[in-house]
């Protein structure tokens, strides 16, 4: 809503105050006010000129010579607007004025002739093209016959008004109008308020009722109907101060009927529309709703096709106007309409939001039927229309409307105890001080004691309930004046749940490992929700889940793996000349295993990450990693052994992965997710070289997590330490050797390490040979050479007889 | 006799006193206190000396072999001592070159906002909680006041899945099924982080998914001055003590009242510039009185309990804090953004 200042002054005074000033109290007291606009700068120096003479230019034709009275000398000043004419007045900027925009007006000459000054359009005087009317946009303002040669021009045009623009709450439906706004300056000002008066002078003896006829076919819908019927108009330009306040407000002014219309609409907050009487031949007004497949043209011109449960007005037969909405093009007002009927109607907020939400149309009058308008307002705002129709229009107002009327106009009862409000607000605020806040905001009550029982006036439709009420007396007490205080309920100590305790940890872990979190988008897109889904979630065949209307194929689908938004990334940053990196996100991806989504998918908590580039390079020491798949294990090694949680990893072939780099995690001996290299075609794809990813479950990795460290005693015998070579056939995986000798050399080997994998000279082709490292330790006493031997030679035998092994000498 | 001792010995401490490397000095051990030594050879010859002569000369001998053991054993030190200098200087490096690399990683900057809100909250009591991303329709709307067809759900345009699935517009549906589970008799006192997502157009300013905080007090006799006592403190403690707050009326469904709150500008101190847009505060959350409606949806009587909530995106908190422009930032994960909040 923009608010003229000047025209707000009309109804309240607002003293000495600033416009920065006013918007700092009212944003304060309730309403924002997202900025201040001023219409233009001052300038004393746009004087009102009269044009003495006009002649073409002598060298030009497309410029005109005019002479131009302004009071104290007349200027001589080439003109070029087309509808620059002798006999008008205008706006003059003589020498050194300052247009907006910084526009030094000088003398010149202009083709040999001297120019002293210019005469102005109104987007010369700082305008925006978007509200000037549209006949004089190519042209010079024409000023009323009445305006003073030499008058400073900035009160004539309004160009010393300030425009608030109020960022509206949806609640705070009454401040759409100039007269709402005015109530809640006088609340925040405690100053008057001065309301226009919308008596008629009756001329005519002739009804409305001889004219028209009105029937509405469901008052739920349209509760009150009135019809206006305005003859002998002339149409013809509003007066100016009207076409003034318009612009101000962001309306462009059109002709004095139809400015009228927008006028009130501006004022009381109550839509009208003008029918052109004569257009609407059967003389007749029926509201209805629409049936399928009717059209109406609108005012904009666009044909719409209408459907059942949008309100239309209709002539008895055809629709005219989509209720609330817009007008029909076929009974529009134009410059030769004699009569109007003018319709002034409350129309359900939740019948006009339909017709909005079907059409795609809105405008100033949907707006605020949708929010609800005052009901006590609609009649008198159609007879401040009829008024200023006589007025301003020569209009002659036909006596009485014809109404269909069953609006409730009631007054809401709300009681409120003083006790009760200062009990909610911490406040001390005596009874003598809410009479004067109730005063000020205008409503009547009766007060018991410390009960108010309050009678809220039908503008404040928000109002309802106590609540309300405590808002109330809140704001125009004023939030600054609340007490700073803390909860003095029973208070207990806040703290991190195990889970997201865990959570941080693991964070916080692969930070230290030198990966950089990352959040992607949950929506994703078709390709990606088919793409490097972990074995487990595989198992369980879960059904995309996707937007019912997407904005974009790109955001359409719940992510199955967070995996394809990391490996973009990747891509993004490689375009961008960023190779190394290496990421972890933890996040949530979205499991159904609905054909049609009935419930809430599973949200299923993972840890992932992908890592490409190098791992670490120290040029001048020629050192240099690639990121490789014992990187990528070696990371999430670590983080299972800070969790103290076993792991193990076993070769696997998945889908879209390297075929021999690639394993299953197992927790528990369950499946909780996998790591590996990416598939060389798709890193290739994202122009990436060899890409690692892992993707782990947290739920798992949380079920086996125990937050307390189970404390072992530090041993107090020494350790031994064997070493042991094996040669073995190439394709036994060294996990599988170890697992047997942890098991064959257990409770005495305490811990195996790999230290060396070779093939080459002094291996046979064929095999390898694996080196490992077996400490041995006993917890109640120092370890005999025989006791360590006799355990030594048991692997020994053992790994030689299951994996055909002998030991490397 | 007694002269030939002193003259090997004024000689050996000469010898020593020239020596220049510790194999000279060996030689000279060698060659005077050796088996077959100057000073050996001439203590062989004091058996044919008096019985009164053999103590005092053996007195001499033996100071005579202090004195150049003394001598060679602090030439010895000296010269290692030098050894060693000169070896170290050898070895000296240039500090300069770079360290061996270390790679750094580092939490999301939402992450570390998110944290220290959440630390800040727990710190006053309050306890974490999370719920799904996927909502109802109820815990979304209708259980905070925003039945079908409200005006107001315009104002958090929505990704539906069906007719009653969402993806939740704010983290307020964590709430209303806290209260539930909590049945309606015990206080509530929670904060709750997560992502929500709204039907936007990704641009500087808009995001389709974001995250939030939100909070919930509970509990008999909350006021309202509680609500600007606790988010005065959390103002303080997060963006400086010299912060000042000031709350506004504001609307939200789902509070009665209703507020927003501004802080001071940090950067014109509240006199007004780009950044605060002139007016010197800048806005920072919402929130308000839980509207009655939502506590007796939830199984609380509002006429016993009354509670306030606030909201607040950690994306607009870090943009202000930081400076930064464009919110797509969060989500494109550059490492050159990235990487300047290792430390956050
Ligand atoms: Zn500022």
């Amino acid at each position: 809503m923009l608010v003229s200042l000047n025209w707000l002054k009309n109804y309240v005074d607002i003293g000495d105050l600033t416009p920065e000033e006013l918007a700092e109290k009212i944003t304060k007291t309730g309403i924002e006010v997202d900025g201040i606009e001023y219409i233009a700068e001052k300038s004393s120096d746009v004087v009102v000129g009269y044009v003495t003479s006009c002649e073409k230019h002598p060298n030009a034709d497309k410029l005109n010579l005019c002479q131009v009275d302004t009071g104290e000398e007349t200027l001589q000043i080439i003109c070029g607007a087309p509808n620059v004419a002798k006999g008008q007045k205008v706006a003059v900027a003589k020498p050194g004025a300052v247009l907006p925009g910084n526009v030094k007006i000088k003398r010149v000459k202009l083709r040999g002739v001297e120019s002293n000054g210019m005469i102005c359009s109104l987007q010369e005087l700082g305008f925006a093209e978007k509200f000037v009317p549209k006949d004089i946009a190519d042209g010079i303002y024409v000023l009323p016959e009445d305006a003073i040669v030499g008058g400073n021009v900035a009160p004539l045009l309004n160009l010393d008004d300030a425009i608030l623009e109020l960022d509206l709450t949806p609640n705070r439906a009454d401040a759409l109008s100039m007269i709402g706004v005015a109530y809640e300056i006088a609340a925040i000002l405690d100053v008057p308020i001065l309301l226009p008066d919308e008596e008629i002078e009756q001329t005519e003896e002739t009804a409305a009722d001889e004219y028209v006829e009105v029937e509405v076919e469901d008052t739920e819908l349209n509760p009150y109907y009135g019809a206006f019927i305005v003859k002998d108009l002339e149409v013809k330009p509003s007066p100016l101060w009207m076409s003034n306040y318009l612009m101000a407000a962001g309306i462009r002014p059109i002709n004095n009927i139809v400015d009228i219309t927008n006028y009130v609409l501006l004022e009381y907050g109550q839509p009208l529309h003008a029918f052109d009487y004569d257009k609407l031949q059967s003389g007749k007004i029926a509201v209805r709703q629409a049936r399928e497949g009717e059209k109406l043209v609108t005012l904009d011109e666009v044909e719409r096709n209408l459907s059942n449960g949008q309100l239309v007005i209709t002539d008895g037969e055809n629709p005219v106007a989509l209720a609330g909405v817009m007008g029909g093009a076929s009974t529009e007002v134009s410059a030769d309409t004699k009569a109007v009927l003018l319709e002034a109607a409350y129309f359900d907020p939740a019948s006009v939001r339909k017709t909005v939400k079907a059409t795609g149309l809105r405008s100033e009058s949907s707006t605020r039927f949708e929010k609800g308008v005052d009901p006590d307002r609609v009649r008198r705002a159609g007879m401040r229309a009829c008024q200023l129709l006589q007025t301003y229009a020569g209009g002659k107002v036909l006596a009485g409307a014809v109404e269909v009327d069953k609006l409730d106009r009631s007054e809401k009862i709300v009681e409120m105890d003083s006790d009760e409000i200062n009990k909610r607000l911490g406040t001390s605020i005596s009874t003598n001080e809410m009479v004067y806040i109730l005063n000020k905001l205008r409503f009547f009550f009766e007060q018991n004691g410390t009960v108010f029982t309050v009678q809220v006036p039908t503008r404040r439709q928000d109002i309802t309930i106590f609540e309300d009420m405590l808002e109330e007396v809140a704001r125009v007490y004023g939030y600054d004046n609340l007490p700073y205080t803390l909860p003095e309920g029973e208070s207990h100590a806040g703290a991190l749940t195990e889970t997201q305790a865990l959570k941080r940890n693991v964070t916080s872990y692969m930070q230290g490992a030198g990966l950089l979190e990352t959040i992607t988008y949950s929506l994703t897109d078709e390709e990606a929700i088919g793409s490097f889904i972990t074995p487990e979630i595989a198992a369980e065949e879960p059904k995309p889940v996707s937007l019912a209307m997407p904005m974009s194929e790109d955001h359409k689908y719940l992510r199955l793996s967070m995996l394809p938004g990391l490996i973009r990334s990747l891509g993004y940053n490689q375009a961008r000349n960023q190779p190394d990196i290496a990421y972890f996100e933890l996040g949530k991806i979205f499991v159904s295993h609905e054909d049609v989504l009935e419930s809430q998918p599973d949200e299923r908590l993972r840890l992932t990450g992908a890592l490409t580039g190098k791992w670490l390079e120290n040029p001048w020491q020629q050192e240099k990693k690639e990121v490789d798949f014992y990187v990528v294990k070696g990371i999430l090694e670590g983080l299972f052994e800070h969790l103290d949680i076993p792991v193990e990893f076993e070769q696997a072939k998945l889908d879209q992965m390297h075929p021999g780099r690639c394993a299953v995690i197992k927790v528990n001996n369950r499946t909780a997710g996998f790591i590996g290299q990416i598939h060389p075609l798709l890193a290739k794809g994202e122009d990436l070289g060899e890409t690692y990813v892992f993707d782990v479950n947290m739920e798992e990795v949380i079920a086996a997590y125990d937050p307390e460290p189970s404390y072992q005693q530090i041993p107090k015998y020494p350790s031994i330490t064997r070493d042991i070579a094996f040669i073995l056939d190439e394709d036994i995986a060294a996990g599988d050797v170890q697992r047997v000798i942890e098991e064959t050399g257990a409770p005495l080997v305490k811990r195996v390490r790999i230290f060396d994998v070779y093939q080459g000279e002094h291996v046979p082709d064929g095999k390898k040979s694996i080196a490992y490292s077996l400490m041995y330790q006993h917890p109640d006493k120092t370890l005999t050479d025989d006791e360590v031997e006799a355990s030594y030679q048991k692997v020994v035998d053992t790994v030689n007889a299951q994996f055909s092994a002998y030991v490397r000498s | 006799m007694k002269e030939q001792l002193e003259s090997i010995q004024t000689e050996a401490l000469e010898k020593i006193a020239s020596a220049a490397e510790l194999r000279e000095l060996q030689d000279i051990k060698v060659a005077y206190l050796g088996k077959k030594g100057s000073l050996t050879t001439v203590l062989r010859g004091m058996g044919k000396l008096s019985k009164e002569e053999r103590p005092v000369v053996g007195e001499i001998a033996n100071q005579v072999r202090e004195a150049i053991t003394e001598a060679l054993n602090q030439k010895t030190g000296k010269l290692e001592q030098e050894a060693m200098d000169k070896q170290l200087e050898s070895e000296a490096i240039d500090v300069t070159l770079p360290g061996r690399p270390v790679n750094v990683g580092g939490p999301h900057l939402l992450t570390s906002i998110l944290q220290e809100i959440e630390d800040l909250f727990i710190g006053m009591g309050f306890e974490v909680r999370e719920g799904p991303e996927v909502e109802t329709d109820y815990f979304n709307f209708e259980a905070l006041n925003l039945p079908k067809n409200h005006p107001a759900r315009d104002m958090q345009d929505t990704f539906y899945l069906t007719n009653e699935l969402l993806l939740r517009t704010h983290t307020s549906p964590v709430q209303a099924r806290t209260m539930q589970e909590y049945g309606g008799n015990r206080a509530v006192k929670m904060i709750c982080p997560g992502k929500v997502y709204r039907r936007d157009t990704d641009d500087a300013t808009h995001s389709h998914q974001f995250t939030q905080v939100e909070g919930l007090y509970v509990d008999k006799d909350v006021r309202m001055s509680d609500l600007k006592g606790v988010l005065d403190k959390f103002a303080k403690k997060m963006f400086g003590e010299d912060r000042e707050i000031r709350l506004r009326p504001s609307f939200f469904p789902f509070t009665e009242p209703s507020v927003e709150m501004d802080i001071s500008c940090k950067v014109c101190g509240g006199d007004g510039c780009s950044v605060c847009k002139q007016s010197g505060w800048i806005e920072i959350l919402g929130g308000g009185m839980v509207h009655p409606k939502v506590l007796e949806m939830a199984g609380y009587d509002p006429k016993v309990y009354s509670g306030f909530a606030f909201g607040m995106g950690p994306e607009r908190i870090a943009m202000l804090k930081y400076g930064i422009s464009d919110i797509r930032q969060f989500y494109t994960n550059d490492i050159r953004f990235l990487k300047q909040f290792h430390h956050a």
